[in-house]
């Protein structure tokens, strides 16, 4: 570039028209970092309160400190309550998974009376408000003398997260070409073979993904969880009581540390399918 | 039985077999023997039920009626695993999460057989892609993952191979060289292959015995040259290659020969080339038997007078003309460009002459443009 002499009879282009064109080029990135700032400036500011020296109330900064992560636990009552949220998820996710599955294969690949109306049927509790299903279970509960506590809360998170896994696992089978179905059974597979060695293994990320879904609304749930909980406390429940009077620094350890669980979990998810499609 | 059926070996057999949708009826009434050994093409449009036959053999459809025999073994009711069957289907249908190593491996495996690396590797051998037996199907080119389900398939060596419209995806060219090589595997490995498809070409190029189909029903079946030579009906006529149909009436015989009257003009043809079933008739000549010539240049055998050139293609190896008849009819002729130079040209009065014996004659009742206007092939017909 250097050695060409400048022309000057070239005509330039008039100052106006280039910065209209650079934002006419960068728009969307502009309109992507401001979303982005938007999206994730609560997360950043739970991450970064969970180093502060707090003492009792979490409003205000008081200075760096490591102490909460090294010692997670250390609020009254903070551990308990995760550990009956992790409960409760690992439970509701295992029978929603394994239920929900079931019922998308159903749906997604047999032909009975009454299909149409199930699959519309799955989408209701998705779309109850979730006060009006919380309350709804817990008169049911009481109706048949069933206390509220941890299963009745299990029950509950099961109910609405079938839905989920429904829709998501549903999604998975009807990417999947029949024909390789076919194959399998051609190719000397009987059908519990075909489903072992095919099937399965094809709509494995879906159950996956479902499951994880299954866990995180469980885990995350309020409303249905404080109806049909009674005395058990949940981390939710938990940060909600706190809220009145300061919630502990260890709570914004423990919310981004599940934040960055997740996040490793869908980043670990990406690549092996980008190796596996490469 | 199950467990017998997997032993089947012989001839296939298939008898009245009849598939009806609702009122649909994809298969009608269809009764076929192919031999052990041979290489049987199941020719026919998009939706003339060659593939619902084929779903039927490999047990991925069950007749509506009819039975299927494989040498004298019933298979009618088995299940697709219980058959010594294997397909290669129409977009190859691999597994996407196994190897190449094991999908080939995968019917091997399901039936504990020993020694499944040397039979995968020989295969893989046969199609000429051992390195690639670590990869995933997704890593590989068309043509590859055509040999591939061709592979997988054949280490089975199963009684029967049904190839369902296996080259349907690839480019001309890799068509044309796969054609010679499935031909080659088959007389290699010595299986029944019984291959469906819309295309005429590739069906003569490989096939020993082709049935063409139409409407649920086999139309013709034979060798390719007896098909193109002989066809018995219009359909058969238009559908594989070219032909000219000139409506007429038998109106004498002369020895071995029927005399036919075209718009006029005497022609005589061979009596056992004849399906007509009364005097009315169509007398059928392929354009590449067609000769051309001037008024005044003296020709044998049958002749068609008072011809006009309409229009002339030069197309290299041979100069495709139009020819319009007193009649009005337009008659199509391919003349091989053996001096290098096109001699007639558009508007010259010529006369048709052509030898006798190339004749065939249809009845008279048919609709002449059967099968020559057939809608192109929507690829996956299901």
């Amino acid at each position: 570039m250097s050695h060409k002499i400048k022309d000057a009879t070239i005509p330039t282009i008039p100052l106006g028209a280039r910065i209209q064109r650079w934002v006419g080029r960068n728009l969307i990135r502009i309109y992507a970092v401001i979303a982005f700032t938007y999206l994730f400036i609560p997360v950043a500011y739970t991450f970064a309160f969970s180093f502060n020296d707090s003492g009792k109330s979490n409003l205000i900064w008081k200075g760096f400190t490591l102490g909460n992560w090294q010692n997670p636990c250390g609020a009254p009552e903070v551990c308990s309550a995760l550990g009956n949220s992790i409960k409760i998820g690992f439970l509701a996710t295992f029978f929603s998974t394994i239920l929900g599955t079931m019922i998308a294969f159903a749906i997604g690949r047999h032909k009975f009376k009454g299909r149409s109306t199930s699959n519309l049927l799955i989408f209701l509790p998705m779309a109850t408000p979730e006060i009006v299903m919380g309350a709804s279970l817990l008169s049911l509960f009481l109706v048949f003398k069933i206390n509220p506590g941890f299963w009745p809360t299990v029950i509950a998170h099961i109910v609405f997260c079938i839905s989920f896994v429904v829709v998501t696992v549903k999604a998975r089978i009807a990417s999947l070409d029949p024909r390789l179905e076919q194959a399998a059974m051609d190719l000397y597979a009987n059908e519990f073979e075909t489903f072992r060695r095919v099937t399965l293994p094809l709509v494995a990320p879906g159950i996956a993904g479902a499951a994880l879904l299954a866990f995180s609304l469980s885990f995350d749930d309020f409303i249905i969880t404080n109806f049909n909980s009674g005395t058990l406390t949940t981390f939710p429940k938990f940060i909600y009581v706190s809220a009145a009077r300061g919630i502990p620094a260890q709570a914004n350890v423990i919310g981004s540390a599940m934040f960055f669980l997740a996040l490793t979990i869908v980043i670990v998810g990406q690549l092996v399918n980008r190796r596996k499609v490469r | 039985m199950a467990k017998a059926s997997i032993e089947a070996r012989g001839d296939l057999r298939l008898t009245r077999l009849t598939k009806t949708y609702g009122d649909f009826t994809a298969v009608d009434d269809l009764s076929l023997t192919i031999p052990k050994g041979s290489f049987f093409a199941l020719l026919g449009p998009s939706g003339c039920g060659k593939t619902t036959t084929l779903r039927m053999i490999a047990g991925l459809e069950e007749p509506t009626a009819g039975s299927i025999h494989l040498g004298e073994t019933d298979i009618t009711t088995t299940k697709p695993y219980q058959r010594p069957i294997n397909t290669v289907f129409q977009n190859y249908a691999l597994f996407p999460h196994l190897t190449i190593f094991e999908n080939i491996a995968f019917g091997l495996r399901r039936r504990g057989q020993k020694d499944v690396k040397e039979a995968v590797d020989k295969v893989l051998n046969l199609v000429e892609l051992p390195h690639l037996a670590q990869r995933k199907p997704t890593q590989l080119s068309g043509g590859q993952q055509q040999r591939i389900a061709l592979a997988r398939a054949i280490v089975n060596r199963p009684a029967l191979l049904l190839l369902d419209e296996p080259l349907g995806a690839l480019d001309l060219k890799l068509r044309r060289q796969m054609q010679i090589e499935l031909k080659w595997i088959q007389k290699e490995v010595g299986l029944t292959f019984v291959h469906v498809t819309h295309d005429q070409e590739e069906a003569m190029t490989m096939a020993d015995t082709i049935a063409v189909m139409n409407e649920g029903q086999i139309e013709q079946m034979g060798s390719p040259a007896e098909l193109y030579d002989n066809p018995e009906t219009a359909y058969v006529a238009n559908f594989l290659g070219q032909s000219n149909l000139i409506k007429g009436t038998i109106s004498g015989n002369d020895g071995d020969s029927h005399i036919v009257d075209l718009y006029g003009q005497k022609i005589s043809l061979p009596k056992n080339r004849s399906h007509a079933v009364d005097n009315s008739t169509y007398a059928g000549i392929r354009p590449e038997k067609f000769r051309i010539s001037l008024l005044d240049t003296p020709v044998k055998g049958n002749v068609l007078s008072g011809g006009h050139i309409e229009d002339v293609s030069y197309i290299g190896v041979s100069t495709q003309y139009q020819v319009e008849m007193p009649w009005g009819q337009e008659l199509m002729v391919f003349e091989q460009n053996d001096d290098g130079v096109a001699p007639f040209n558009k508007g010259d009065a010529v006369n048709i002459s052509w030898e006798p014996a190339f004749t065939f004659a249809l009845r008279g009742d048919e609709d002449a443009t059967a099968g020559s206007e057939v809608e192109p092939e929507v690829l996956d017909e299901e």
